[in-house]
């Protein structure tokens, strides 16, 4: 389903594949575009929706790796860095209840999963989130409360333990 | 009245992608040649996360990232669009050009820094991602169809200057005989008349690459390879 990068997620919609997931995102928001809008109509709006949930997605995830897989000052650098990341996301989230604005939207979808991997990386890193972007933590307890967020993030504990099982097999610790 | 302007660097791929959307859509923009080694304080206003170009500026509004300028240039003027509508043909595009930007494009700017120990490792894996798009060609005169779209418009290294700078370093990573299809598919889209709008002339494009912003070093190991005319090591069959 997936021969090009061999990658999950894939969604397949009656028989046809759609791969990466800011790609699947959009696919969802366009052919489900009835219901609860992912991206703003209006063009520019959608145009810094998409720089947003682009940030993330080149950002968050590679760094926040570096704070679980590396140790001393990489370790230390790659903390500094995502604070920094968080800090300048929590700068456009602003005083909005959401990235969406009113609405729960795309760069909220995109952000919203890493949630449950901060405790790991609050363990690994030796910081809290929530003395650093006490408004970012405010978000994303706030996007907990959505069913829809809620039944899908992982459980943060098993997180935390899916990443020191993994760096034992890497050799890592 | 539409005020369209774009920050941009003359030998940037990225730059150029969004070059060859305003002119597939007809629109009059005031082109800013961007001094990267001395960055202005508009580009640094405009772009404060990245501080980088493309910018584009609409009515004074600033869109930043290639790809997010694109999908806004083909949100906003309707006409000749570059994504196809339908849904799941639009993500297939969205994911090639993906594949382009995130894949194809960095393993052949590896080649062409390769030192000779590095050179083989480095062509075959700018073969392997090369191989995966011509087959996404297949039979098609663009990628977008008949006309170009989007993936076309990312590859633009691809099919210009890729091939430029591989000539004259004697470089053979993308070859007629290798690759056929896009070979054609090359030739195709630098003579369409969006793209030749664009493209810098090719003596141009060498004299002045690498550009000045990435550093002494790199430019000068370039033209001193250009000079010695770099023989990569001949390939075992």
């Amino acid at each position: 389903m997936n021969p090009v990068h061999k990658k999950i997620p894939v969604l397949i919609h009656n028989g046809k594949p759609v791969c990466e997931s800011l790609i699947i995102v959009q696919y969802i928001d366009e052919v489900w575009h009835d219901k609860n809008p992912l991206l703003p109509s209006d063009p520019y709006q959608r145009a810094q929706a998409r720089f947003w949930a682009d940030f993330v997605d080149k950002k968050v995830y590679d760094c926040g790796r570096r704070i679980w897989a590396t140790k001393g000052e990489e370790k230390e650098a790659a903390k500094k860095e995502f604070i920094g990341i968080m800090k300048k996301l929590e700068g456009e989230l602003g005083n909005k209840p959401y990235f969406g604005g009113e609405d729960f939207g795309y760069v909220d979808v995109a952000l919203i999963p890493f949630y449950c991997w901060f405790h790991a990386y609050e363990n690994f890193g030796n910081f809290k989130t929530e003395t650093e972007c006490p408004k970012l933590v405010e978000w994303a307890k706030r996007c907990m409360q959505r069913e829809s967020v809620s039944k899908s993030l992982a459980d943060p504990h098993k997180v935390y333990e899916f990443i020191v099982s993994l760096k034992k097999k890497l050799g890592n610790e | 009245m539409e005020e369209v302007k774009l920050f941009g660097y003359w030998v940037s791929p990225f730059c150029r992608s969004v070059e060859i959307a305003l002119n597939i859509k007809g629109i009059q923009y005031e082109y800013i040649e961007e001094d990267l080694t001395n960055k202005s304080p508009q580009l640094l206003q405009y772009n404060p996360v990245y501080k980088k170009i493309p910018v584009l500026l609409h009515n004074g509004k600033p869109i930043v990232e290639s790809m997010v300028i694109l999908e806004y240039i083909d949100e906003t003027w309707k006409n000749n669009p570059i994504l196809p509508e339908d849904p799941f043909e639009k993500a297939r595009a969205r994911f090639w050009a993906n594949f382009v930007d995130q894949k194809c494009f960095p393993a052949l700017w590896k080649t062409i820094w390769s030192t000779s120990e590095q050179y083989e490792q480095n062509k075959a894996e700018a073969l392997e991602r090369l191989k995966v798009l011509e087959n996404e060609l297949g039979g098609k005169r663009f990628f977008g169809g008949d006309s170009i779209g989007m993936v076309d418009i990312v590859a633009n290294f691809i099919g210009f200057s890729f091939r430029t700078i591989q000539e004259a370093l004697k470089l053979d990573v993308f070859t007629e005989d290798n690759f056929p299809k896009l070979w054609e598919w090359a030739e195709n889209f630098a003579n369409c008349s969006p793209v030749k709008k664009c493209l810098p002339p090719q003596d141009k494009l060498i004299a002045n690459f690498p550009p000045a912003y990435m550093g002494k070093t790199l430019v000068s190991s370039f033209q001193s390879r250009l000079q010695l005319q770099f023989h990569p090591p001949a390939a075992a069959k």
